[in-house]
């Protein structure tokens, strides 16, 4: 483990203090390194060597179905800063929800290495160190929102009133207060999912990844949510991986968006948007948002194969 | 004659029949009735040889409805008409005190006693069985044949063995009843719950991992609110084999109280008419002990605002 974090801070430059069991945050007494999520917007903009929050190296996973071998990741390469909003876009079976899954060490690399926060995927699973967000709301039917939102806390042992402060705090922060005595199923999609998205940040994970979250959704719906995303990263300062199906999307959070093909799966572009980090939904009417929206499209279009 | 003449007797008849009392209960009347119609045939041409042979035996002239009326009335009929059952069921209901060994209130009692504790200890083995097989492919490999074995053996055949080993180690009476009866009704609860445990949404199973909760919080926070339904359907079908089970108990050991020992007893004498008494009394008691079931489903379903 200690090895781990060695490999992992040397990129950090000097001046770091190198602790090995980690639960506060790092002490950084030099150097302009930006290192928990809270992170504000001027720090950011002066963070150059930037700590990665992902570091992902020449990781491969092929499935052995009935059907012979699938290879759903083929030779990736990726590396995430700290505070970035990152989109995954491609077509069904390129291996963007399979990127985030073996982020989240829900499954395993066939080969390759993976850092997240520094430490392996495992370690950064064990010690609670991102949030993840289905395509469903996967709430707990048989839990009120408020329980729902208290369920990882209660697993993660936090005590009674700050359960109930966090759950408070985080329903205010994707606009649910008034909900906490409801059932799931009294709500819309759309407000589980923001349920689902808050429940994610009960326990402040530094990261935060989300799978399609808003597929399900109508457009205007999603354009709301959207919007509320991006305050909600702002506020926070929260990594954010997201994967997704839609450009305009893809192009309006990101800071980064990687583009991904099929068979194998692969990265063939990494574009980045700088738009500031406070956007409103009409600079996708911008020459600047069409013209990446275009270069995502060529990308896409390049890794399609049009013979199914 | 006008149209108008014929409209107010339509009209009315309409009416009573949307009654909602009406609605409910006209369907279940309606069959209950047939039923009985049913059974009165049946009584009168099964019984009508015997009365017939009765009548010859003594000399006696007899007419139609001579013979009609004993086929209501004979003292050891082939089949008794419902009326005589139930005559006999209100008078060893309420003729006797509930204590006195005539009284079917203190074999009902007997026999429900060895129900409720086999179906106690029915329900923990059942449940313990199925956590055991959900938590290890060993277990389940290893367990399963035999649980589906044991219920290939006829209880019948198992009864007076279960009976004579447990007498030998000096246990008698209630116990070794209870225990045939749990040997009957574990099955259904350990499949309805095995199937239940492994019932949560695979989303649901990968955010525990996310959480890294441990197996028990898995098993506390997931698994047991998810298998709730299918505990009390298999609850529900494992409390009449209880009590099946225990009335077979009440068979080969040459009991002397429970409704067992009042079947057996009818049918050393040919007392049909106690039988079926007894079968009435069985027959109520299954269907308050499902209906208890029922309510403690309505409760707890409820408390988990499952949608209505």
């Amino acid at each position: 483990m200690a090895g781990q974090f060695l490999k992992a801070l040397k990129l950090d430059g000097p001046g770091v203090t190198l602790r090995a069991n980690e639960q506060e945050p790092l002490v950084a007494p030099i150097g302009p390194v930006a290192m928990k999520g809270t992170t504000d917007a001027s720090t950011e903009l002066i963070s150059s060597p930037q700590r990665l929050a992902v570091d992902v190296r020449n990781v491969s996973l092929t499935f052995e179905t009935a059907d012979g071998k699938v290879d759903a990741l083929s030779n990736v390469s990726l590396q995430i800063g700290d505070g970035e909003f990152v989109s995954f876009i491609g077509p069904s079976g390129c291996g963007k929800t399979t990127m985030l899954r073996v982020i989240a060490d829900l499954q395993q690399p066939t080969s390759g290495t993976l850092l997240v926060n520094g430490m392996s995927a495992e370690q950064a699973r064990l010690e609670r160190r991102y949030g993840y967000v289905f395509q469903a709301p996967a709430l707990f039917p048989w839990r009120t929102i408020e329980k729902n939102i208290k369920l990882p806390l209660e697993i993660m042992g936090f005590s009674d009133s700050e359960q109930r402060q966090r759950a408070a705090r985080y329903l205010a922060l994707v606009n649910l207060t008034g909900f906490e005595r409801k059932f799931p199923w009294q709500l819309s999609g759309g407000m589980q999912q923001r349920v689902s998205i808050a429940r994610a940040l009960s326990f402040d994970p530094e990261l935060l990844l989300m799978d399609e979250p808003f597929g399900a959704l109508d457009e205007i719906v999603r354009d709301h949510l959207n919007e509320q995303l991006l305050q909600l990263w702002d506020k926070t300062g929260k990594t954010v991986l997201f994967v997704t199906h839609s450009i305009p999307e893809a192009v309006f959070l990101s800071t980064k968006i990687v583009v991904m093909s099929p068979r194998p799966g692969r990265i063939i572009d990494i574009i980045d948007c700088n738009f500031p980090r406070t956007r409103t939904l009409e600079i996708r009417e911008t020459p600047e948002f069409l013209k990446i929206a275009q270069r995502v499209r060529v990308g896409l279009r390049a890794g399609h194969s049009y013979d199914e | 004659m006008t149209s108008s003449a014929l409209a107010f007797p339509v009209s009315r008849a309409v009416a009573w029949r949307q009654h909602p009392v009406v609605e409910r209960y006209a369907p279940i009347a309606t069959i209950v009735l047939v039923l009985i119609g049913i059974w009165y045939i049946a009584a009168v041409l099964m019984n009508l040889s015997l009365v017939r042979d009765g009548f010859e035996r003594e000399e006696t002239p007899y007419t139609v409805s001579d013979l009609l009326e004993g086929t209501m009335s004979a003292e050891r009929p082939l089949l008794p008409a419902p009326h005589q059952v139930i005559a006999a069921f209100v008078d060893s209901v309420f003729g006797y005190a509930p204590t006195a060994p005539r009284s079917l209130v203190y074999h009902s009692a007997v026999t429900l006693s060895a129900t409720l504790l086999g179906f106690v200890l029915g329900a923990l083995l059942g449940i313990g069985l199925a956590l055991m097989i959900v938590h290890s492919r060993v277990l389940e490999k290893s367990l399963l044949p035999w649980i589906i074995c044991s219920q290939m053996v006829p209880i019948l055949a198992l009864a007076p063995i279960f009976i004579v080993v447990l007498g030998a180690m000096g246990l008698q009476g209630l116990l070794p009843k209870s225990i045939i009866s749990a040997y009957l009704c574990f099955f259904p609860i350990t499949i309805g719950m095995v199937k239940g445990f492994t019932s949560p949404d695979p989303m649901q199973l990968d955010l525990m991992r996310t959480w890294s909760a441990t197996p028990r919080q898995v098993l506390s926070k997931l698994r047991w609110p998810s298998a709730v339904p299918f505990l009390f359907a298999s609850l529900k079908v494992a409390i009449t084999i209880s009590l099946i089970g225990a009335i077979v108990a009440e068979l080969p050991t040459g009991a002397e109280a429970g409704i067992g020992a009042r079947l057996l007893a009818g049918s050393y004498y040919g007392q049909t008419i106690q039988i079926w008494a007894a079968l009435l009394a069985s027959a109520i008691l299954a269907s308050g002990l499902i209906g208890l079931v029922s309510l403690a489903e309505c409760g707890v379903v409820r408390q988990m605002g499952t949608r209505p």
